[in-house]
């Protein structure tokens, strides 16, 4: 007989081979419905989870992160997470060809969410690319409490701007920017953030993206003196804590940057904590 | 049928033969929240150091064809934190710990010995000689056969003489039975084979390194064959001698195959990245597959693959079944 395990029970990372429910293209990225009911149950925004890709046998031996990007949880079977896959390289474009009724092996859910507000203050969202994934499980988390939503959504073209249609739904606001002008403000999320800071006076905000938006947006962030958090991406091997891959200088109480694990200590972290320069 | 599944490790005996692999584990919380790490025979802990260590800077790793290179550069909280804080954790969890530990000076390794020798859960000690030697100009080791067995030489003096050590050796070596010669005569009571083989990766777009640390140790199924012919090698040259052998194994049936090359425990690795359940679940179909072959003691299979093995072993004979 196995003992019971210490810490399995509420901090127990589930591995499920889930069926693909439903996929659907939004302009770059393709979007699985994965039945993933204890995932589902578990998952907090900002968390992530992992993917086997490629055939049984194939040499891509390393699983995939993606942002949990929505969650069903019917409290029985049916719950279900949302990724949004940007096609990269192989890994991804292999996620990104599951059809119905296919099998993907997940894992999660992994890593720390977003800290979200007591009091139902004004917050102001901001993705870049797939990064905006992220942001509508945790719209819908602070809308329950009251929270005012404004979503700023960037990309480099129009159709790598994720989450435009929904964020209708899910934002009491949206601001759409695209570096070459093909929708919305031209320019980067950074040129309209601190507008919409000072237009819905703004306590929080919540971002994730590429490496050099989000440390752009810390940067303003603090100049505004506006509580932020950031979720980050680094390159991981296992997405749980075991093999030190996903490392970034985080400071500590003292100050010091330290080598911290993405995958466990993040991927979200309070803005300040970042040594963005190291 | 109930197959035994407990080995003999020249004293050290384990209920499992399954372990961790050094590095692709850390100290066992993070496993625990996928399986039961009692389950397994022993938890063989990330490489430790006297010093807490950063390590290098990132891109720390790159997936190739069939595994992956990774220079973490020994990431560590130093010899203190990692006994008070990941064996008293492991200890009272119950798991049998086999600490790894790595230096870059003899005298580092002896004092390594030192710290461990009342620290709690312990049961044996798997030195990594796979460190550069700051005393010759950063030569490896475990790439030279008398740095090699001079650390094991101070490990087991600094040892009480009745922990078991391991030396776990390089491939990336002209004759690895030579090495293993050395350590075993240093005092080495098993040997560990392999640790990973030093590889590149080059960005096609770039044509830089992909690693910070320009290269990196290759593991995972790619360098199975390695393992193999590594064990099987020094299997033939020491009859007695016990080996844990890793390198790409994901399976029971891969287990299997190690066995039967000479080894007489197994460590999952990388593997655990790609399915964190695999050490539970290699020993779970080592187990079946021994069952399917009637064979009632895991260590009937081992060292099968040598030629003084007759073919009319039980373990083979029911595979053509
Ligand atoms: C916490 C987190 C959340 C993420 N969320 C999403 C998401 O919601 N949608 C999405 O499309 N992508 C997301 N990513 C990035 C995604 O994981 C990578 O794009 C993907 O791993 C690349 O795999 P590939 O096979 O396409 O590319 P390859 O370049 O062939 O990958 C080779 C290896 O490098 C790793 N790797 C390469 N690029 C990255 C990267 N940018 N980040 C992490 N690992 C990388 C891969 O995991 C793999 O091990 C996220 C990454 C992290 C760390
Ligand atoms: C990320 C990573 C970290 C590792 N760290 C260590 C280490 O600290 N000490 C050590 O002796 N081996 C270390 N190894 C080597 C493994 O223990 C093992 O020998 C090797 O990876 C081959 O086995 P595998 O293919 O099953 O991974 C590490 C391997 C990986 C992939
Ligand atoms: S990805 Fe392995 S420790 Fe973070």
């Amino acid at each position: 007989m196995n003992t019971p395990s210490a810490s399995l029970g509420k901090n127990r990372i589930h591995q499920i081979d889930a069926e693909v429910l439903a996929t659907r293209r939004a302009g770059a990225y393709t979007v699985l419905t994965l039945s993933a009911n204890q995932i589902a149950a578990a998952a907090k925004p900002g968390q992530f989870v992992t993917c086997s890709v490629g055939e049984v046998g194939t040499g891509l031996i390393l699983r995939r992160a993606f942002s949990i990007h929505d969650v069903t949880s019917t409290g029985g079977q049916g719950g279900t997470i949302d990724v949004v896959v940007a096609p990269h390289g192989g890994g991804t474009q292999w996620l990104a060809q599951r059809r119905r009724y296919d099998k993907v092996n997940v894992s999660g859910p992994l890593g720390q969410g977003f800290k979200v507000p007591r009091e139902p203050v004004s917050c102001v969202l901001v993705g870049g690319g797939y990064g905006s994934a992220p942001l509508f499980f945790l719209a819908k988390v602070l809308a329950a409490r009251g929270c005012r939503i404004e979503m700023i959504l960037g990309g480099a073209t129009a159709d790598k701007v994720f989450g435009i249609l929904e964020s209708r739904r899910a934002a009491n606001s949206t601001t759409l920017v695209t570096e070459d002008g093909t929708l919305g403000v031209t320019g980067r999320v950074t040129d309209v953030l601190v507008d919409s800071i000072n237009r819905f006076d703004a306590k929080a905000i919540y971002a994730c993206g590429p490496m050099g938006m989000l440390a752009a947006i810390s940067e303003l962030a603090v100049d505004a003196e506006v509580a932020c958090q950031v979720a980050v991406e680094e390159a991981m091997a296992c997405g749980f804590g075991v093999c030190m891959t996903c490392v970034l200088p985080i400071k500590g109480d003292d100050e010091v940057p330290r080598l911290v694990r993405a995958c466990v200590a993040g991927p979200v972290f309070a803005c300040e904590q970042v040594a963005w320069h190291l | 049928m109930k197959v035994n599944m407990a080995v003999d490790l020249g004293g050290l005996v384990l209920t499992n033969p399954v372990l961790t692999a050094s590095g692709c584990a850390a100290s066992g919380r993070e496993l625990d929240r996928i399986f039961d790490i009692t389950t397994l025979g022993a938890m063989i802990t990330k490489s430790i150091m006297l010093e807490p260590r950063q390590g290098r800077p990132t891109p720390r790793m790159a997936e190739t064809p069939s595994g992956m290179l990774n220079s973490i550069g020994l990431q560590g909280p130093g010899i203190d934190r990692f006994i008070n804080e990941d064996l008293v954790w492991l200890a009272e969890r119950g798991v049998p710990t086999i600490a790894s530990i790595a230096g870059t000076h003899v005298h580092e390794y002896a004092e390594l010995t030192r710290r461990l020798r009342s620290a709690p859960g312990v049961v044996a000690l798997e030195v990594n000689i796979s460190c550069p030697n700051h005393d010759d100009r950063d030569h490896v080791f475990a790439c030279y056969p008398e740095p090699a067995a001079k650390v094991i030489e101070a490990v087991r003096r600094s040892a009480p003489f009745d922990l078991p050590i391991f030396a776990k050796l390089s491939p990336d070596v002209t004759d690895i039975v030579e090495i293993a010669h050395a350590v075993v005569d240093a005092g080495a009571d098993g040997l560990t084979l392999i640790n990973t083989v030093l590889g590149l990766a080059i960005d096609p777009k770039t044509l830089r390194p992909v690693l910070s640390a320009v290269t990196g140790g290759l593991s995972g199924p790619a360098i199975r064959p390695i393992a193999l012919r590594c064990i099987h090698q020094v299997r033939a040259a020491l009859p007695k001698i016990p080996i844990i052998g890793v390198g790409g194994v994901t399976s029971g049936q891969d287990a299997l195959t190690f066995l039967a090359a000479g080894a007489n425990a197994i460590s999952v690795g990388t593997w655990v990245f790609s399915d964190p359940n695999a050490p539970a679940r290699v020993s779970q179909e080592l187990a079946q597959e021994l069952k399917a072959r009637g064979v009632s003691d895991v260590n009937e299979v081992v060292n099968l693959a040598h030629a003084e093995y007759p073919l009319e072993s039980d373990a083979v004979v029911s595979l053509n079944e």
